[in-house]
C-alpha cells in the first residue's frame, strides 16, 4: 500500500494532467464543433445551432447524449473485432499525442527529451483507425474512403514532418519546453519560417481530412468514406479522434511556429499591457452574457446565459490571480495556458475559415499538390533554414539572412507552380485520370 | 513501485508482448489480422527500446515499421481477395529446417546465458531505468556524424540507390 501511495506521490502532477486532459478534451472537441457550425452559419449569413440552450451552448452535450443513446449497428459479414476496436486505436492515439505537449511550462504529462518525434510517431498511429475501421466493415464506400485517406496521409505526412524538422533545425532540440523557450525573447519562428509554417499549415489540414482536402470523406462520391458503416457510440469516437487531432496538429503549430505559451511581443516592456487582456477578455464576454441574460425567450435559457455569465466571471478571476503579489508566481502557468489556448484556437479558426472558402480538390489534384510542389518545397524550406542558421552564426544580422533564405524558397515554389502549369499532361499517380491544368 | 521494479514490469509485459504478437502472426489465418498482430509485435519492442533508455530509436521504430512500413502492408492486403488466402496451406511442409535453425538459435541463447550466469548481465542495466537520459538524441546525431560517418553515408548511399531503382522499374513511358 505504501509502495502505491509513494507512486501516486512521484507521479501526482502528471496523472491529474492525464485526467483532466481525457476528462476535458471529448468537451473541447464537442465546443470546436459547436464552434465550427457557428462560424459556418456566419460565413453563410445563418444564425447556426439555436435552439438547445442559448444561442445554441448545450448543443454538443445534447449532441454527445443522443449519439450515445443511439442504436449501434454492425454490418452483418463485418470483422466485428477489428470493426470495435478501430475507432478506439484513433482516439487512443490522437490523446496519447497530449502527453508530450506543453500547455504551459508546468502543466505538461512528461517532458520528453525526443517530445516532437514522440507526437509524430503517436500520431501516424491514428491512420490504422481509419484503414482497419474502412476495411472491416466490409462495405465499398468504406473501403475506398479507408484506401483514398491513407494515400492522403501518407502524402502529406511526409511534407509536414519535413515542414517540422526545419522549425527543429531552428529550436535546435525537440523536447517541447524547449522549443517554445528557444522563441523566448526572440522571434517566434513564424517569423523566420514563414514558409515552413505555411506548409504546415497546408499539411495538417490534409492529414485531418478536412475540406478542401477532405475526399476521404467526401459525402458526395463515398457517402462518409471510411465512417460509413458506423454509427451511434462508434461513430462518435471517430468524430471525437477527428477533433481531437486537429486540436493536435493546432497545437503543434502553436508550439513550433507561434511560440507556444508565450504572449505576444512579450520582450518588449512597452506592451506590457497585454498581461491584463486575459482577465479582461473573460470579463467583456461574462458582461455580454449578463446583457443578453434578460433577452432570452425562456426563463431556462436566461439562467444557463446567467450561468454561463458565472463561469467566464470564474475564469477572469483565474486569469486575474497572478496580479495578486501571493500568486504573481503563478503567472506563466495561468496566462501561458490562456495564450496556448488562444492560439490554438485561432488556428482552428484559421481551418474552418479555408474549409468555408475553397471547394474540394479533386484526388489527382491531390495527389499532385502533395507530391509535386508539397514535398519538394518542404525539402528546399529545409535546406533554406539550414542555410538561415548557418549565416547567422556567421554573424549575418537577422533582416539579409532572413531575407535570402525565405526568398531563395520561394524563388523555388514559383519555380515548382511553372513547372505544374507548363506541363500540359502530366502523368499524374491516378492514370487515365489526368487532363490538361489550367 | 521504485522506477527500477516499474521498469523492469513494463520490460517483461512488453518483451511478452512481443512473443505473443510475433507466434499470433504466423499463426493466425486471416492476413489482415496478422498484420494487426505484428503491428503489436513492432510496437512492443519499441516499448523495450524505451525501458532500456534508447528513446530516439523507440520514436524511429514507431514512425518507420508501424507508422510507414506497416501501412503500406495493410494498404496491399487489404487489396488483396482474403477468400483465396483461406483457403491455400498456410505453412509449408519444411518443419524441419525451421526446427533445425530453431535449434541452433536456441543453442546460441542457452551458451549466452549459460556463460553470463552469475554475472548479473541479464539483468537491465542499472542506472539506466526510470530517468531517461536527457541527452538521447544529441548522442545519436554526433555518433551517427562523427564516429560512424562511413557507414552512415554508405547506408544512405545505399538507400538512395534503392529509391531511384525503385522509381526507374515502376515509371511507364508515357
Amino acid at each position: 500500500m505504501s509502495a502505491l501511495l509513494e507512486f501516486l506521490k512521484t507521479y501526482m502532477w502528471p496523472l491529474i494532467f492525464a485526467l483532466v486532459i481525457v476528462g476535458v478534451l471529448p468537451l473541447l472537441a464537442g465546443y470546436v464543433v459547436l464552434m465550427e457550425r457557428k462560424v459556418m452559419a456566419d460565413m453563410q449569413a445563418r444564425l447556426g445551432p439555436m435552439r438547445v440552450g442559448p444561442h445554441g451552448l448545450l448543443q454538443p452535450i445534447a449532441d454527445a447524449l443522443k449519439l450515445l443513446i443511439k442504436e449501434d449497428i454492425i454490418p452483418e459479414n463485418a470483422d466485428k473485432l477489428v470493426f470495435w476496436f478501430a475507432p478506439v486505436i484513433s482516439v487512443t492515439a490522437a490523446m496519447l499525442a497530449y502527453s508530450a505537449l506543453a500547455i504551459g511550462p508546468f502543466f505538461q504529462i512528461a517532458e520528453l527529451n525526443i517530445g516532437l518525434l514522440f507526437i509524430v510517431a503517436v500520431s501516424s498511429m491514428g491512420i490504422f483507425g481509419i484503414i482497419l475501421g474502412g476495411w472491416a466493415s466490409n462495405s465499398h464506400y468504406s473501403l475506398l474512403g479507408a484506401l483514398r485517406s491513407t494515400a492522403q496521409m501518407i502524402s502529406y505526412e511526409t511534407a509536414a514532418g519535413l515542414a517540422l524538422v526545419g522549425g527543429v533545425l531552428l529550436a535546435g532540440t525537440l523536447s517541447t519546453q524547449k522549443i517554445v523557450q528557444a522563441q523566448q525573447g526572440g522571434t517566434w519562428f513564424v517569423f523566420v519560417a514563414p514558409i515552413g509554417f505555411f506548409l504546415y499549415l497546408v499539411a495538417s489540414i490534409a492529414e485531418t481530412n478536412r475540406a478542401p482536402f477532405d475526399l476521404p470523406e467526401a459525402e458526395s462520391e463515398l457517402v462518409a468514406g471510411y465512417m460509413t458503416e458506423y454509427s451511434g457510440f462508434r461513430w462518435a469516437v471517430y468524430f471525437l479522434a477527428e477533433y481531437a487531432n486537429m486540436i493536435v496538429v493546432a497545437s503543434i503549430a502553436t508550439t513550433l511556429f507561434l511560440g507556444g505559451w508565450l504572449r505576444p511581443f512579450g520582450s518588449i516592456a512597452a506592451l506590457d499591457f497585454l498581461d491584463f487582456f486575459p482577465p479582461l477578455c473573460f470579463l467583456g464576454v461574462a458582461g455580454y452574457c449578463f446583457y443578453r441574460t434578460p433577452k432570452q425567450p425562456e426563463p431556462i435559457q436566461s439562467g444557463v446565459m446567467a450561468l454561463f455569465g458565472g463561469l467566464c466571471l470564474l475564469l477572469a478571476a483565474a486569469m486575474a490571480l497572478p496580479f495578486v503579489p501571493a500568486f504573481a508566481a503563478s503567472k506563466a502557468g495561468v496566462h501561458g495556458a490562456f495564450w496556448f489556448l488562444l492560439k490554438v484556437s485561432l488556428y482552428i479558426y484559421s481551418f474552418m475559415w479555408i474549409r468555408f472558402t475553397f471547394p474540394r480538390f479533386r484526388f489527382d489534384q491531390l495527389m499532385k499538390l502533395g507530391w509535386y510542389f508539397m514535398i519538394p518545397l518542404s525539402i528546399v524550406n529545409v535546406l533554406g533554414l539550414g542555410v538561415y542558421k548557418v549565416l547567422r552564426q556567421l554573424q549575418w544580422s537577422r533582416w539579409p539572412a532572413f531575407l535570402l533564405t525565405t526568398g531563395g524558397t520561394l524563388l523555388v515554389a514559383i519555380w515548382l507552380v511553372w513547372l505544374a502549369q507548363r506541363k500540359v499532361a502530366v502523368p499524374g499517380p491516378v492514370g487515365d485520370m489526368t487532363e490538361a491544368e489550367g | 513501485m521504485t522506477p527500477t521494479q516499474i521498469s523492469q514490469i513494463a520490460f517483461y509485459f512488453f518483451a511478452g508482448l512481443a512473443v505473443l504478437g510475433a507466434i499470433l502472426t504466423v499463426t493466425v489465418r486471416n492476413v489482415v489480422h496478422s498484420a494487426i498482430f505484428l503491428i503489436t509485435s513492432l510496437l512492443a519492442t519499441a516499448g523495450i527500446f524505451l525501458t532500456l533508455g534508447a528513446q530516439f530509436v523507440f520514436a524511429v521504430q514507431i514512425i518507420l515499421y508501424v507508422g510507414g512500413i506497416m501501412v503500406l502492408f495493410i494498404f496491399v492486403i487489404m487489396l488483396v481477395n482474403l477468400d483465396v488466402a483461406l483457403h491455400q496451406l498456410q505453412f509449408n511442409r519444411q518443419g524441419w529446417v525451421a526446427g533445425l535453425l530453431a535449434l541452433v538459435l536456441a543453442s546460441q541463447l542457452g551458451f549466452a546465458i549459460w556463460f553470463a550466469r552469475g554475472e548479473g548481465s541479464l539483468d537491465i542495466p542499472a542506472g539506466r531505468t526510470g530517468a531517461l537520459s536527457p541527452q538521447n538524441v544529441e548522442q545519436f546525431g554526433l555518433a551517427l556524424f562523427e564516429k560512424y560517418a562511413l557507414p552512415f553515408e554508405i547506408a544512405s548511399v545505399l538507400l538512395l540507390v534503392a529509391l531511384i531503382g525503385a522509381v526507374v522499374m515502376t515509371k511507364k513511358r508515357v
